[in-house]
């Protein structure tokens, strides 16, 4: 950055930068420390913009980078990370039987739980970002600012942080940084991780016990930590009214599972933060709003199908559109894991049918495949192994209709 | 309906790939370029379809214990022919498809190259006609499995070949580029695949 750019900054601006070009020469080539260059450059363009800029080949002149388009995506990720902390601490109490302490002290106890694991996410995957960046000389992805708050946040809260740790190590190193790091890998990286934890340990993020952290380790009488849709995979075969009675029996209602002061994943049992970040992601362009609308009509196309289905089917496949939608982790998947614009589809029309397929299949299989109790991890896994291929697909249609058009005004002919 | 069960449980649940892993050395090996990958997938469902009925005809009149009743021969069993028997069955249907595709569309009999005959090996064939066998699948069975192994085949391979298309363009360790990726990577999408896995239709 030159000295006259350098002297229009504002005096706080001023002291980072001459701190920063202090501390150049040390990171340079020949200095002491030329190894960790890369930490050096993520300092400083957290700082600053940087003066950089694209070389060759069409490019649109925009200040904002990779950077900030993470930050974007961590601000958008705060409502749910707030909520989830409360709702850790509000679960706490109502599982250990104890007394609600009020606001303030629920949310506490909910950050005593909840920021322990987004810490050491956050720490192994550093070290593991900066170990790839610095023997591989590239940059340190900003990704990882997101992988590193997402994963955490599709945890139950009593998840073990040696568990957190071989996930995030797992997701950050299989899932991103063999592929050469952020904007390469083909699956979503926080997903990745999850999946490994899923399938590796399963007695510590699958059941009815895991959902709520409690005092003396055991849940006290009168206290079900079963999820809403593990409460609907119960009832056996009925109408419509079958299942939504046994839901509320439970004490679910659609109003308290949109609130969601219910048991679940740290981030996912809320739709009002969800939505707030949606809104985030939507107005600063960030996440597609195509692949949103698409899920969701996905979502509402599975569960019409599912409701057809004649009465002695199990009466899961009864459960309302509506209440599909705030069930489970359907929204925070659909607006912060399947909105990745890596992994997803990147031509319009791949991104409706992306997010189209993604609702469907969660909603397939929630309902008829009894292995796992939530669908939204694997449909979105799944179609990231398909997005090139539906890429792949649009673009060769297109191709074709533009050589079409063209052919008739006979200007390909060559 | 049975039938469309059998068909979406060989594409989806059961892949022939992806939970099984059979035919992992041309899936691995042409999975390059999307072109490639399509005509292999096509050639693979194409023999399949006609080898898995093909097989169970043959295992019904011939070689199965008391297949040859019809003859009189009641009070054989055959049945340590089948391998021989399949693999033949297999090698001469490769050769007819190889023969056709020769005349009629060249570009891809060229873009198949070795691995057109190589078909003969491919696991997922004689797989696909050993499953049948052990399963005790029906005619009309054996024919939707055949085809519907071999269009779950061809979704993996095309779905594979676009991704290594995609990652082309990747900054891959210099030890893992090329086939270590390609294995990586079918490990990855057989956790996708996973999402079926226990479905009970």
């Amino acid at each position: 950055m030159s000295s006259e750019q350098g002297s229009r900054e504002k005096p706080g601006a001023a002291f980072l930068r001459g701190q920063l070009e202090k501390m150049r020469p040390l990171f340079e080539p020949g200095g002491r420390l030329e190894k960790l260059y890369p930490i050096f450059e993520a300092q400083e363009t957290f700082l600053f913009t940087p003066d950089k800029v694209t070389r060759g080949g069409p490019h649109a002149r925009d200040a904002i980078d990779i950077k900030r388009v993470m930050i974007l995506v961590v601000a958008a990720l705060m409502p749910a990370v707030l909520f989830g902390m409360y709702n850790a601490g509000h679960q706490y109490y109502a599982a250990s039987g104890l007394e609600h302490p009020g606001f303030a002290g629920a949310f506490l106890r909910g950050a005593g739980i909840v920021l322990p694991i987004i810490f050491v996410s956050y720490l192994v995957g550093g070290l593991w970002e900066v170990l790839f960046s610095v023997v591989r000389k590239h940059e340190i992805n900003e990704g990882f600012l997101v992988t590193g708050l997402l994963f955490p946040l599709t945890l139950p809260p009593t998840i073990p942080l040696w568990q957190v740790a071989a996930g995030i190590t797992f997701g950050v190193v299989i899932g991103k940084e063999i592929f050469g790091g952020t904007g390469y890998n083909i699956l979503n990286p926080a997903l990745t991780a999850r999946a490994f934890l899923f399938f590796a340990y399963p007695a510590q993020i699958v059941g009815d016990e895991v959902w709520a952290s409690t005092q003396a380790g055991t849940m006290a009488d009168g206290y079900s930590g079963a999820t809403p849709l593990g409460i609907a995979a119960l009832v056996p075969s009925g109408p419509r009214a079958a299942v939504t009675e046994a839901l509320t029996e439970a004490g679910y209602t659609w109003t308290s599972m949109f609130g969601g002061l219910i048991p679940g994943s740290i981030a996912e049992t809320s739709a009002i933060p969800i939505l707030i970040g949606a809104a985030i992601l939507i107005l600063t362009g960030v996440g597609a709003w195509r692949i949103m609308a698409a899920g969701v009509l996905g979502l509402f196309v599975g569960a019409l199908l599912m409701n057809l289905t004649p009465d002695h089917f199990k009466a899961f496949t009864k459960v309302p559109f509506h209440y599909h939608l705030v069930m489970g982790s359907f929204l925070f998947g659909i607006v912060f894991m399947a909105t990745d614009p890596v992994s997803a589809a990147r031509t319009e029309p791949g991104k409706w049918i992306y997010g189209f397929l993604i609702g469907l299949l969660v909603v397939i299989i929630r309902v008829a495949n009894p292995a796992f109790p939530e669908g939204v991890m694997l449909s979105i896994l799944f179609m990231n192994v398909m997005a090139p291929l539906i890429d792949q697909c649009v673009l060769r249609v297109h191709m074709r209709r533009r050589e079409a058009y063209l052919r008739k005004f006979s200007y390909a002919q060559g | 309906m049975e039938l469309l069960n059998l068909g979406v449980r060989s594409i989806f649940i059961d892949n022939i790939l992806l939970a099984y892993f059979l035919g992992m050395c041309s899936f691995l090996a042409l999975s390059k370029k999307l072109d490639t990958a399509l005509g292999l997938g096509l050639a693979v469902t194409f023999v399949l379809t006609i080898t898995v009925p093909l097989n169970w005809l043959i295992a019904r009149f011939f070689l199965n214990e008391g297949a040859l009743a019809w003859m009189g021969l009641g009070e054989l069993d055959l049945s340590f022919l089948i391998f021989i028997c399949f693999i033949a069955t297999i090698a001469s249907t490769v050769q007819l498809v190889e023969m056709v595709l020769d005349r009629y569309f060249p570009p891809l009999y060229s873009a198949l190259g070795i691995f057109l005959p190589l078909i003969t090996v491919n696991c997922s064939i004689l797989g696909g006609s050993l499953f049948m066998v052990e399963r005790e699948y029906g005619f009309a069975e054996s024919v939707v499995y055949g085809f519907s192994s071999g269009v779950g085949w061809l979704l993996a391979i095309t779905a594979l070949a676009a991704i290594r298309t995609k990652l082309r363009y990747s900054n891959i360790p210099p030890g893992l580029r090329g086939l270590g990726m390609a294995f990586v990577m079918t490990g990855l999408m057989a956790i996708g695949f996973l999402c079926f896995s226990g479905i009970d239709l």
